[in-house]
C-alpha cells in the first residue's frame, strides 16, 4: 500500500523492541467482543491511483459543471473567476499540510498571512479588527448573534426577512439551544420592512443582510442610529463580499458586527463547502470575539513576528467558559481568500466590483426590454426576476440544456406560494454577453 | 565549471561562520519577508479584467466606495511573496510532525487532483439536483463507508469540523430527550482528560459540565461514572481511544451504565484512526460520534482547516440529524432540504450549515478510503499504534511515562524527568524545532504533568522514527547532564526565535495599520 512505508521486516523489528508478540497483542484493551476479526463488509482491498481515479472520475463526470454552460446561480455562493496561481501556491506542501500554527517559530509563514487576512477583512469591511475565520457565513452570522448578547447582556435578536434562509435557520438551530429569543421578519420580495420597530430595549441586535437575498441594497445608516438609540448592535450580513469594492462598507454605515461568507474571493463552488466566514467587528468588542486572533509581537532578538493571541477567549484554555467551540477554523480557505484579494488590489477589487455590476445592470437592462419584470430598484450583482408560472418548474426544465438560470426563492422559501414565480438571477465578470442573451431568450422570448 | 581541486569548507571553524549578519536581513533561502501592504506599489494589479459594459449604474442611489486602502501588487510581486511565506512553515511534507491528537499523517496528492475535477469543484449548491446526481451519489457513498466502518445505522454529513459534529451530536442528543419530554436532563459527564472542545460545546448547547476525575491508571472507570450518572444527565462525552492514548477497557460497561440511567454515549471520535477496521464505535454501545475527516481520512490540515466533521448516529438519534441529507429514491439521489419534504418518522433538529457539508473534503475523504482499502485501512490503524508502541518502547528509559503498559496510537510522557533540570516540556519542544522536526503536542492533556503526547501516524517510515528516536534521546541525556542553556536559547536556526505571547496579548496588535506620516 503505497501511503505505508513499514515493511514486514521492519513490523517484527519493531515488535521485537516493544517486547510485543503481535500487533493484535497491542490492542489487548479492546473487549473480546468488540474485535472486528473479519475485513470490512463489501470494501474491495486497496487500489492504485488509476483506478480510484477512473472511478471518481466517472462520478464528476455525471455532474454539470457550472463553468460549462450560462450559469445565474448566486444566493450565498458566487462563480467568480480565480487567478491560476493562487491554487498553484495553494498546493504548496507548506501550506497545505501544516496546521493550527501551535509553535510560532515554524508556522510563520501561516501566521503572516493570518495576519495579512485579518487586516484584508477589516479594510474591505470598514471594521476594526477581523479574526481568522469561521466555518462559512451562517455559522459566523450565529456566532455575531451570540457575540452581540453577550456585549449587551440581552437576548433579543432581529432578523430582516431579507437574510438567506440558511443563515436564518443555522442561527436559529445555534441560538435555540441556548434559548435566545429570535424575531424573524417575513420576507417580501421587493424589501418593505420596517426593522427598527421590531427594535425594543430587550433587543441585542438586528441582523441585516446587504444586499439582501433578493439582491436589493440600502444605506444602513438610518438603522444603525436606530439601533443604537436602543442599546442595540447592528450586525451586517454580506454573503457576495465582492460588494464590498463597490459599495458603501458596512462599518462606515455604523455595523457593530459584519459577518460574511469570503467564497467568492479565491474560493470555488465545490458544492458548497469548504467556504469561509469572515467575521469583523470594533476594537472595543474584541475580547467577546469567537475564534482565532493572529496578533502581531517580537521575538527573543527584537524582530517582528506573529502568534495567536488572546487565546483565553478559546475552548482550549476556557473550556465550558469560551466564547465559542470552534477549534479547527478554514485556515486554507483563508489563504485562497487573502492570495486572490492581494492579487487584485485596490484596482482590481474595485474594478471587479464594478464590472459585476456593470454586468448585472447589463441584463437587467436586457430583461426589461424583453418584457421581463425585474423586481429590483437597486442591486449589486444578483437581482429578482418574475417569471411567467412556477420558476422551480423552470429551472429544471432548462438544465436539461443545460442552462443553470438562477435560484428558485421556493427553494429557499419552500411553501410561499406569492414566492414561486420568483428567481434568483446573479451574474459575476464569468458571465458572458451570449450567457445573457441565452437567459433573456429563455426567459422572454425575444433578444 | 571547473571544480578539480576547489575547495568546498572554508579555512575558519564553521561555527564561527554562522550568523555574521548580512546586509539584507535575509539568511539564504530563508528571507524577512515584509507584509503586503508594506510591498504597495499603487496602482499595480495582478488581475487584468475586461472593460465594463457602458451601462447606468443600479446601486439603488448608493454612492460608489472609495479608497479602501488594499495595497497594489504584481502577481510576480504576489507569487514571490506567498511563496517565501510558505518557506518558513513545517508541513508533514517537510517534516515529521507529531502533533499528538492531530494526526498529522501524509495527504495523498491523488485525493487533491481528484477535488479539483469540475465536475466536483466547480458545482454550485443550488443547482437544480438533475445536474449534480454525480455529486449526491458521492455522498451517500462515503455516508455508506462510514457507516460500515463504525456499524453505525445512520449519519449526518454536514458539520465543518470536529467541534461542529460535536454540537451535531449534542444538539441530537437534546432533541431526542425533548422528544421522551426529559427536558430535566440538563448535566453532561466530561472526564477531565478531554479536549477542550467538549466542555465547551456541552455549554454551547445550553447544558452544564460535570467533569469525571481520571483514574490513576490513565482510564476512566465504570465506578466513577456511575458515582455521577442520574436522572438528571444528559450524556457522557467521551474519547475513545481516550486523550492518553489509551483504550477504555471499560467502555462497553461506561456505555450500558449511561444507558441504563437513561442518559445516551457521545463519543468524542478524534482517535478513531487508531481502531478503523479493527473496532466498530458501535459493538460499544455509541450513540453518535464524529469522525474528523482530515484526521482519519488524512483530507489536509491547511494551516488549521478547514475539516469535516460527519457524525454517525445510533437509531435512537438517527431521526433527529439536521437538514439537509441526501436520500436515494426512485428516480436517483435527492437532497432533503425542508421540514416539508422529510420521511415519516424524521424530525430534523435544525440546520448547521449554509449547504450541504464540506463536500471538498467528502471527495478526498473517499479517495482516501478507496485507496486503502479495506486491507490498508486496517493496516494503518496497525501500523500508526506500532509506530507510536515503538516510541514508547524505546524511549520510556530516558523519558518519564505516566501510564504503563503499551498505548494506541500516540505515546504520553509527563516532565518528571525534567525534575531539577530547570527545562520544561516548552523548553524541550523548542530545542526538538532545532533537530528539524515539529513538536509534539505540549501540555496536553490535562491529567498529567508537562504533557509530551507523541503521535508519529502510519506514514512514518523507521528510519525516520529511529531518528526521532535518537533526536530525543540525545537531548533528554543534554537535559539531565545538566545543560540547561542548550534548551533555553531554543529554537536558534528558526526564521524567528521564541516569540513573546505575553506582549501580543497585553497590547494585541491584530492588524497592519499605516506608519504615522
Amino acid at each position: 500500500m503505497r501511503y505505508l512505508p513499514l515493511t514486514e521486516a521492519d513490523r517484527r523489528e519493531m515488535l521485537a523492541a516493544i517486547g510485543a508478540p503481535s500487533v493484535d497483542a497491542l490492542f489487548g484493551d479492546v473487549p473480546a467482543a468488540a474485535n472486528l476479526n473479519q475485513p470490512i463488509a463489501g470494501l474491495a482491498p486497496h487500489q492504485g491511483e488509476l483506478q480510484v481515479e477512473r472511478a471518481l472520475s466517472r462520478l464528476a463526470a455525471r455532474n454539470v459543471p457550472a463553468g460549462s454552460c450560462p450559469s445565474f446561480l448566486g444566493a450565498g455562493a458566487y462563480r467568480h473567476h480565480v487567478p491560476a496561481s493562487v491554487d498553484q501556491l495553494l498546493t504548496r506542501g507548506e501550506f497545505l499540510t501544516s496546521y493550527t500554527p501551535y509553535q510560532p517559530e515554524v508556522t510563520q509563514g501561516t501566521l503572516q498571512y493570518l495576519f495579512e487576512f485579518q487586516t484584508q477583512v477589516a479594510l474591505i469591511t470598514g471594521m476594526d479588527v477581523a479574526n481568522a475565520s469561521m466555518y462559512d457565513g451562517a455559522t459566523a452570522c450565529a456566532e455575531a448573534v451570540l457575540m452581540a448578547n453577550r456585549v449587551t447582556r440581552r437576548n433579543r435578536a432581529v432578523l430582516s426577512g431579507g437574510l438567506h434562509p440558511h443563515y436564518r435557520d443555522v442561527t436559529a438551530t445555534t441560538t435555540g439551544v441556548l434559548g435566545v429569543d429570535l424575531v424573524t421578519l417575513p420576507a417580501d420580495p421587493k424589501g418593505i420592512e420596517d426593522l427598527a420597530a421590531a427594535i425594543d430595549d430587550k433587543t441585542s441586535c438586528v441582523v441585516v443582510q446587504n444586499p439582501t437575498l433578493f439582491g436589493h441594497v440600502a444605506d444602513l445608516t438610518p438603522l444603525a442610529e436606530a439601533c443604537h438609540a436602543k442599546g442595540a448592535l447592528l450586525v451586517v450580513v454580506v454573503t457576495e463580499v465582492v460588494s464590498l469594492g463597490l459599495m458603501p462598507s458596512p462599518g462606515s454605515m455604523g455595523a457593530d458586527i459584519v459577518v460574511a461568507e469570503g467564497q467568492s474571493i479565491g474560493n470555488g463552488l465545490n458544492f458548497g463547502g469548504p467556504y469561509l466566514g469572515l467575521f469583523a467587528t470594533r476594537d472595543k468588542f474584541v475580547r467577546q470575539m469567537p475564534g482565532r486572533l493572529c496578533g502581531e509581537t517580537v521575538d527573543a532578538d527584537g524582530k517582528r513576528g506573529f502568534v495567536l493571541t488572546l487565546s483565553t477567549r478559546e475552548q482550549h484554555i476556557r473550556r465550558e467558559k469560551a466564547t465559542s467551540n470552534i477549534c479547527t477554523n478554514s485556515g486554507l480557505c483563508a489563504l485562497a481568500f487573502t492570495m486572490h484579494l492581494s492579487m487584485l488590489g485596490e484596482l482590481g477589487f474595485t474594478g471587479l466590483a464594478r464590472l459585476n455590476h456593470a454586468k448585472a445592470a447589463q441584463l437587467a437592462d436586457k430583461l426589461a426590454a424583453a418584457g421581463v419584470t425585474v423586481l429590483n430598484q437597486g442591486f449589486f450583482n444578483e437581482f429578482t426576476v418574475q417569471v411567467t408560472g412556477d420558476a422551480a418548474a423552470l429551472v429544471d426544465r432548462l438544465a436539461a440544456e443545460p442552462l443553470l438560470a438562477g435560484v428558485p426563492v421556493s427553494r429557499l422559501h419552500p411553501g410561499q406560494a406569492d414566492l414561486a414565480d420568483l428567481l434568483l438571477a446573479a451574474v459575476t465578470e464569468t458571465t458572458t454577453e451570449d450567457d445573457m442573451d441565452a437567459l433573456v431568450q429563455a426567459l422572454g422570448g425575444k433578444q | 565549471m571547473n571544480t578539480q581541486g576547489r575547495k568546498t569548507t572554508p579555512d575558519v571553524e564553521s561555527a564561527a561562520a554562522t550568523d555574521v549578519g548580512t546586509y539584507t536581513g535575509n539568511r539564504a533561502l530563508v528571507h524577512e519577508e515584509p507584509l503586503i501592504f508594506e510591498l504597495d506599489n499603487p496602482g499595480v494589479t495582478g488581475v487584468d479584467l475586461e472593460a465594463a459594459p457602458a451601462v447606468a449604474s443600479r446601486l439603488g442611489g448608493l454612492k460608489a466606495r472609495e479608497g479602501i486602502g488594499l495595497p497594489g501588487l504584481s502577481e510576480p510581486t504576489v507569487v514571490r511573496h506567498y511563496t517565501r511565506l510558505s518557506q518558513k512553515n513545517f508541513g508533514i511534507d517537510s517534516t515529521m510532525y507529531p502533533l499528538g491528537s492531530c494526526t498529522m499523517k501524509h495527504n495523498p496528492r491523488l485525493n487533491e487532483k481528484l477535488a479539483r475535477l469540475p465536475g466536483f469543484g466547480d458545482i454550485h449548491p443550488m443547482q437544480p439536483q438533475s445536474t449534480v446526481q454525480g455529486a449526491l451519489e458521492l455522498i451517500d457513498q462515503l455516508a455508506h463507508w462510514l457507516k460500515t466502518l463504525t456499524g453505525m445505522p445512520a449519519v449526518a454529513m454536514s458539520p465543518a469540523a470536529g467541534a461542529h459534529g460535536e454540537l451535531c451530536g449534542l444538539m441530537a442528543i437534546r432533541a431526542a430527550l425533548r422528544a421522551r419530554g426529559e427536558t430535566s436532563r440538563t448535566r453532561v459527564l466530561v472526564p477531565e482528560s478531554a479536549h477542550g472542545t467538549n466542555p465547551a460545546t456541552a455549554a454551547f448547547c445550553g447544558f452544564t459540565v460535570d467533569a469525571i476525575p481520571a483514574e490513576a491508571n490513565g482510564r476512566v472507570s465504570v465506578e466513577a461514572v456511575k458515582a455521577k450518572l442520574g436522572p438528571d444527565v444528559a450524556c457522557i462525552m467521551l474519547t475513545n481511544p481516550n486523550t492518553c492514548g489509551l483504550f477504555e477497557p471499560q467502555v462497553k460497561e461506561i456505555a450500558d451504565a449511561v444507558h441504563a440511567a437513561g442518559g445516551y454515549f457521545y463519543c468524542d471520535g478524534a482517535n478513531y484512526n487508531a481502531i478503523v477496521g479493527r473496532v466498530r464505535p458501535a459493538d460499544l454501545g455509541v450513540d453518535a460520534m464524529h469522525i474528523n475527516l482530515h484526521k482519519t481520512f488524512s483530507t489536509p490540515h491547511g494551516g488549521g482547516g478547514p475539516g469535516s466533521g460527519p457524525v454517525v448516529l445510533s437509531d435512537a438519534l438517527a431521526p433527529y440529524a439536521p437538514l439537509p441529507y441526501v436520500v436515494h429514491g426512485a428516480d436517483g439521489f435527492r437532497l432533503v432540504e425542508h421540514e416539508g419534504e422529510v420521511e415519516q418518522g424524521a424530525q430534523p433538529f435544525g440546520r448547521l450549515k449554509a449547504f450541504h457539508g464540506q463536500m471538498g473534503m467528502f471527495v478526498r475523504a473517499l479517495a482516501y478510503i478507496m485507496s486503502h482499502g479495506a486491507d490498508g485501512l486496517r493496516q494503518a490503524s496497525s501500523d500508526a499504534v506500532l509506530n507510536a508502541n515503538y516510541v514508547k518502547a524505546r524511549l520510556q528509559d530516558l523519558m518519564s511515562v505516566p501510564f504503563d503498559g503499551y498505548c494506541m496510537h500516540e505515546a504520553l510522557f509527563d516532565d518528571r524527568f525534567l525534575k531539577d533540570t530547570g527545562i520544561t516540556t516548552l523548553d524541550f519542544a523548542k530545542a526538538m524545532i532545532d533537530e528539524g522536526f515539529h513538536p509534539m503536542t505540549m501540555y496536553f492533556p490535562l491529567v498529567v504533568h508537562g504533557a509530551f503526547l507523541i503521535e508519529p501516524t502510519e506514514t512514518e517510515s523507521k528510519a525516520t522514527l529511529d531518528q526521532f528516536i535518537g533526536a530525543m534521546r540525545h537531548l533528554a541525556g543534554k537535559a539531565k547532564a545538566g545543560d540547561a542553556a542548550h534548551f533555553l536559547a531554543a529554537p536558534r536556526y528558526t526564521p524567528r526565535r521564541r516569540l513573546d505571547e505575553t506582549a501580543a496579548a497585553r497590547k494585541p496588535v491584530l492588524r497592519w495599520t499605516p506608519p504615522a506620516a
